[in-house]
């Protein structure tokens, strides 16, 4: 749950929720290409630390500590698997050389998280769909999307209570062998795919009855337009790109090792 | 007993739910906790099972501090019947539904069967007993999810809002029930906005407001306290409203049994016209 809350939006006033998500979306993808460009950790520190002025400008620090730490684990699963796999395949290399690769990939693994992370606190469904409409996508996928989005938080609350309910009727969900942990879940999948069925199905009859789909060409209260923010959001992440290419094609990164001694 | 100790409680979202409850339910009581919409009182009674843990404070459940053991110990004790029937039923016929914690707490296949036949029977189940619970209106699901958990007897039975969506003879049937239950020295716990209900019942009453008990007392002293009430968003008694108006007129305030009333106001008219 505390997991979840680090990706859910939060409705606060900032800079950066007022940013287009298309502006935002462009920089989340080429945070990604260049996190992968690089194998190196430097450039991917670098990386990770030019969003932290984000995450403070967007005033999501807290959820995005929970996001950090929801994903220490995968990380620290990523940095052994790594080091394992290096150590006892990579042959010539030395121990520290693996030891900062194994990192750097680490590291990226938190870069794509975070980036990830402050896109969703920091955009609300809404405009996403709005967005992707914009974009050309027609409304009925557009309106399942941001339907499906806004439903996931409510399944999780809904996923709790009825855990609560059968562990008050004395299920142990974590007692038993394998299968038996497996059937365990059986009372609690039930209601939940059963309620989320009846709620997709009253969600329609709402929906018909208040005229969903009566014109032919809808219009939007909201309108996105990019504005001097956005072009500089996108500006800063071409050029970001652009470096990272250059960098990475024609100059030597030094090991960070090799700086410190 | 239940023993709730200067509790404190925090959802992991940083909702502060319950703020410092002090409460004491002794063996064989019968208590409604009333108040407005998000006052705590869900949260309050999932601590007496022990679903919820303390952030601060304790509970302790004829004397075992909840945090010690596990839901599944503590609800054969107290038997908790959730506001939605929707979030436990999951099997195939009624009758499987009811069997389900008689499973969990390890009775044998004759005991079970005796319960479920006993439960069935007890809310008027018996001839959906092979239907399955999906089939069912909501006040019969209702009734299910409360037979499933009567079934394995628990001493202390909380109830969150019970009443909702039952017709009028059910209602009245339940109270009946649940006055029952209470004779036979089971300790009762109503969760529920219905005031009427409370009223015809008479228990004792708990009033919650933002995360606080603000009052406890009996019922024919709170819910006659217009101010207390109003403080809860809780509303009057129609017996209450009624004898407020007639205060003036000399009748007593704190009134909100209906034959009671009757009663009085029987007794006036008989003086009345004998005096002419
Ligand atoms: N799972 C949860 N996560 C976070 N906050 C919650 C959760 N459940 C309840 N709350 C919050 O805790 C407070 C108390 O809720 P609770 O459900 O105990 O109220 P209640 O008195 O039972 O209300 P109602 O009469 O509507 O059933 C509310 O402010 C609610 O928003
Ligand atoms: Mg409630």
């Amino acid at each position: 749950m505390s997991v979840f809350d680090g990706f859910k939006f939060r409705s606060i006033s900032s800079p950066i929720h007022q940013l287009d998500p298309r502006a935002k979306f462009v920089y989340v993808c080429v945070l990604f290409a260049v996190a992968i460009m690089f194998n190196n950790i430097i450039p991917l520190l670098i990386l990770f630390l030019i969003q932290i002025p984000i995450v403070f400008m967007a005033k999501v620090q807290k959820e995005w500590m929970r996001s950090m730490k929801g994903s220490a684990v995968f990380a620290i699963m990523i940095f052994a698997v790594n080091l394992l796999s290096l150590y006892f395949y990579a042959g010539h290399e030395t121990f520290t050389s693996i030891l900062e690769r194994s990192l750097a990939m680490t590291v990226r693994f938190i870069v794509l998280v975070q980036s990830f992370s402050i896109f969703f606190l920091t955009t609300s469904p809404d405009m996403l769909g709005l967005a992707l409409e914009q974009s050309g996508v027609p409304y009925e996928l557009c309106f399942a999307f941001t339907t499906a989005v806004r439903f996931v938080p409510v399944l999780a609350e809904e996923a709790q209570t009825i855990i609560d309910a059968q562990k008050s009727r004395g299920l142990e969900i974590e007692s038993g062998n394998f299968l038996r942990r497996i059937r365990n879940y059986i009372p609690i999948l039930i209601p939940l795919i059963v309620n989320a069925i009846r709620r997709s199905l009253e969600l329609a009859e709402t929906m018909e009855s208040r005229a969903w789909g009566a014109c032919e060409n809808r219009t939007n209260l909201y309108v996105l337009k990019i504005k001097t923010n956005d072009l500089l959001l996108i500006l800063f992440s071409l050029l970001l790109l652009t470096v990272s290419i250059y960098v990475s094609i024609h100059v030597y990164i030094p090991p960070l090792t090799s700086l410190l001694m | 007993m239940i023993i709730v100790e200067n509790l404190y409680f925090t959802y992991p979202n940083g909702v502060e739910a319950l703020s410092g409850v002090n409460l004491r339910i002794e063996d064989g009581e019968f208590v409604a906790i009333m108040g407005q919409n998000g006052a705590g009182k869900t949260t309050l009674v999932k601590h007496m099972n022990g679903l919820l843990k303390p952030t601060r404070g304790r509970v302790l459940v004829d004397g075992i501090d909840t945090r010690r053991v596990s839901v599944a110990r503590l609800a054969r004790k107290v038997g908790l019947v959730f506001q939605n029937p929707d979030h436990q039923l999951f099997s195939e016929t009624v009758e499987e539904e009811i069997s389900f914690a008689l499973k969990n707490f390890g009775y044998d296949e004759k005991t079970i069967k005796e319960r479920v036949d006993w439960a069935l029977n007890m809310l008027n189940l018996e001839r959906y007993r092979r239907i399955s619970p999906f089939m069912l209106s909501g006040g019969e699901k209702k009734r299910v999810a409360l037979a499933s958990v009567l079934a394995w007897d628990p001493k202390i039975i909380i109830l969150d809002e019970p009443t909702i969506g039952q017709d009028y003879m059910q209602k009245e049937k339940l109270r009946q029930f649940i006055l029952q239950l209470n004779q036979q020295g089971k300790t009762i716990v109503v969760v529920t906005h219905d005031v009427e209900f409370v009223a015809e019942c008479n228990p004792r009453i708990i009033l919650m407001k933002q995360g606080k008990i603000i009052a406890s007392g009996e019922a024919e002293e709170i819910l006659t306290n217009e101010d207390l009430v109003k403080e809860a968003y809780v509303a009057l008694p129609e017996i209450a409203k009624l004898f407020k108006c007639l205060e003036e007129y000399g009748f007593p305030r704190n009134v909100i049994d209906v034959y009671e009333a009757a009663d009085l106001i029987y007794k006036r008219l008989r003086a009345r016209n004998e005096r002419i």
